[in-house]
């Protein structure tokens, strides 16, 4: 069997717990809630009077993956070491990586469909307003694919750990940094502390999901930005395989 | 099917398993006895390719397993120690998914998925989660994952833990049938399923193979192997220790009060020595004997001695 099959053999299983549990409910449920409140309530997108959706509903994306993200890919590995499906998985015919990327992208999967269901702010600003559609299906792209990159940050910290809860901690702390390293105030204060060293601070805001989504929400799809989430995304999915194997050869 | 050679595993400072060689042909099922901690996991999780070792090689149906994994651990079905199962589905999705992994598709996978349910027993909660079950059905659902695509070789980590007698009983007959066709290896701490399912049996103590050999080889090892008991009437446990100790054959005679009977154990000079039965017989002529019997071996005394000595110190 080849390795696509592997994949998706190993992701439809993975897709299809997600609904066996309450889990998937829960958090597709409290994602649209939070989505909701935010864009109506706190950014006000009805007085705002703007047939646009990046500074009322796309903005508030790389907080909510803060904390959502991490609780669906805390269970990723965490939860196959401490069932000790582990060893069952990785006695089947399958390579390593092939079960990371198969987890990997199930739990993909599963943010983009939470994603999609946010479609009736899409379809409001239209009946309200006139809005670019390219403008958010870019940034639809750039949410998911931000998504995507906090997913893989969790799927090493789940690899670290046997307890969920501390792959939680753990990978909220890792993705506020993402988030931190571009977040106005931190530039600043980098700039205070290392004004002589101008390349170490532009190297660490680099790194920020924020300054990578702001070009995907004004409608831009640069290849730098993509090829930043997706580097992101490999860099982890190898650093999970290499954890993997730590543990087994330690 | 299976060689295991020299094998070895370092955890830190110990060595959990150390220079294990063994083979397992087809048509063979191999028990693995150890106490608990005498390395009998590690070496199967090395078998199975879950744990790389630290020297030695495991060739399985002629591939390495650290070289070539995955047509090796395309022969194996492997049930891990504690029977895991993906919690979070039902038995049919669970059983469906070992067979898709193993490549089994439509029609294929739907007769494995009937055949390993009736054999396992697990019709009553095919469509039940697996978190709702009890041990046993858990346990059952997870020996059905590791034989769905019939491998040639099984490696079952104590198959019958967590068992009720009844299917304690119905695990070790599947296992010694399923035996004659494959290359079975499964470890355990019941001595009695040795008898029950091994052709084969290999101690193992602290990382090392103390005793490898058929179930009767090593219960010709036992004191008792051999040694003839006789219940006797009408005698005083006295005069019948001093009677039979005159016997030349005899290395250790007991002899014991048991209300108005003398139960009286001879043991011979040499294990297994058949003439023991005979010079017994000639020399109780006369006797009200009510029972005489001449003892097997005990496999738990082997058992004892060999691993004992050990973990003493």
């Amino acid at each position: 069997m080849n390795s696509f099959g592997n994949i998706k053999t190993i992701a439809k299983r993975e897709l299809l717990a997600y609904f066996t549990s309450p889990v998937a409910y829960v958090f597709i449920v409290i994602f649209l809630l939070l989505n909701g409140f935010f864009t109506f309530m706190v950014s006000r997108f009805f007085e705002s009077g703007q047939a646009s959706l990046s500074g009322s509903f796309f903005m508030w994306h790389p907080w909510f993956y803060l904390f959502l993200v991490p609780a669906v890919g805390m269970r990723l590995w965490a939860d196959e070491r401490r069932v000790g499906t582990l060893e069952l998985l990785l006695t089947m015919p399958i390579a390593p990586w092939e079960a990371i990327v198969g987890k990997f992208i199930a739990s993909w999967l599963f943010l983009g469909l939470a994603l999609l269901l946010t479609f009736p702010v899409v379809w409001t600003v239209n009946y309200l307003g006139s809005p670019d559609n390219g403008v958010i299906f870019a940034a639809y792209v750039g949410s998911w694919l931000m998504a995507g990159a906090y997913l893989a940050v969790s799927c090493i910290t789940s690899a670290i750990t046997r307890s969920q809860v501390v792959s939680f901690i753990i990978s909220v702390v890792a993705c506020l940094f993402l988030i931190l390293a571009g977040f106005p105030p931190v530039i600043n204060l980098l700039q205070n502390l290392a004004h002589n060293w101008q390349w170490l601070v532009d190297t660490i805001t680099s790194f920020s999901v924020i300054t990578h989504f702001e070009g995907f929400q004004k409608g831009v799809l640069d290849s730098r930005d993509i090829i930043f989430f997706l580097s992101v995304i490999g860099f982890s999915l190898f650093a999970t395989s290499v954890i993997l194997r730590t543990h087994r050869t330690s | 099917m299976i060689k295991v050679e020299n094998l070895t595993k370092i955890f830190g400072a110990k060595r959990a398993v150390d220079g294990v060689s063994f083979a397992v042909e087809r048509g063979e099922v191999l028990g693995f006895l150890g106490p608990n901690g005498a390395g009998k996991s590690t070496t199967m999780r090395m078998l199975t390719g879950f744990l790389p070792p630290s020297g030695g090689t495991v060739t399985v149906g002629g591939y390495d397993v650290a070289e070539h994994p995955i047509p090796a651990k395309k022969l194996i079905g492997y049930l891990p120690e504690s029977a895991p199962c993906y919690t979070d589905m039902t038995v049919h999705g669970f059983l469906s998914f070992a067979a898709e992994i193993r490549g089994l598709r439509g029609d294929a996978k739907k007769a494995a998925i009937n055949r390993v349910v009736e054999l396992c027993f697990l019709e009553t909660v095919l469509h039940q989660n697996v978190d709702t079950l009890s041990k046993g059905y858990r346990h059952r659902t997870c020996f059905a994952q590791s034989i769905i695509h019939d491998p040639d070789i099984l490696v079952l980590d104590e198959p019958t833990d967590g068992l009720d007698p009844n299917q304690k009983n119905e695990i070790r007959q599947l296992i010694r049938k399923m035996g004659e066709k494959k290359a079975i290896i499964f470890s355990t701490h019941i001595l009695e399923e040795v008898d029950a399912a091994c052709t084969r049996a290999i101690i193992i103590d602290r990382g090392v193979i103390v005793a490898n050999g058929t179930p009767e080889a090593l219960r010709r090892k036992s004191e008792w192997a051999g040694a003839v008991t006789l219940r006797i009437l009408g005698l005083s446990a006295s005069a019948v220790q001093e009677k039979l100790s005159q016997l030349r054959v005899a290395k250790k005679v007991t002899a014991e009060a048991n209300g108005n009977q003398v139960v009286a154990t001879v043991f011979p000079r040499t294990a297994g020595d058949g003439d023991l039965t005979r010079e017994v017989i000639a020399a109780t002529n006369g006797w009200q004997i009510v029972e005489l019997r001449t003892e097997e071996g005990r496999l738990d005394e082997v058992f004892y001695n060999i691993t004992m000595p050990d973990t003493r110190n």
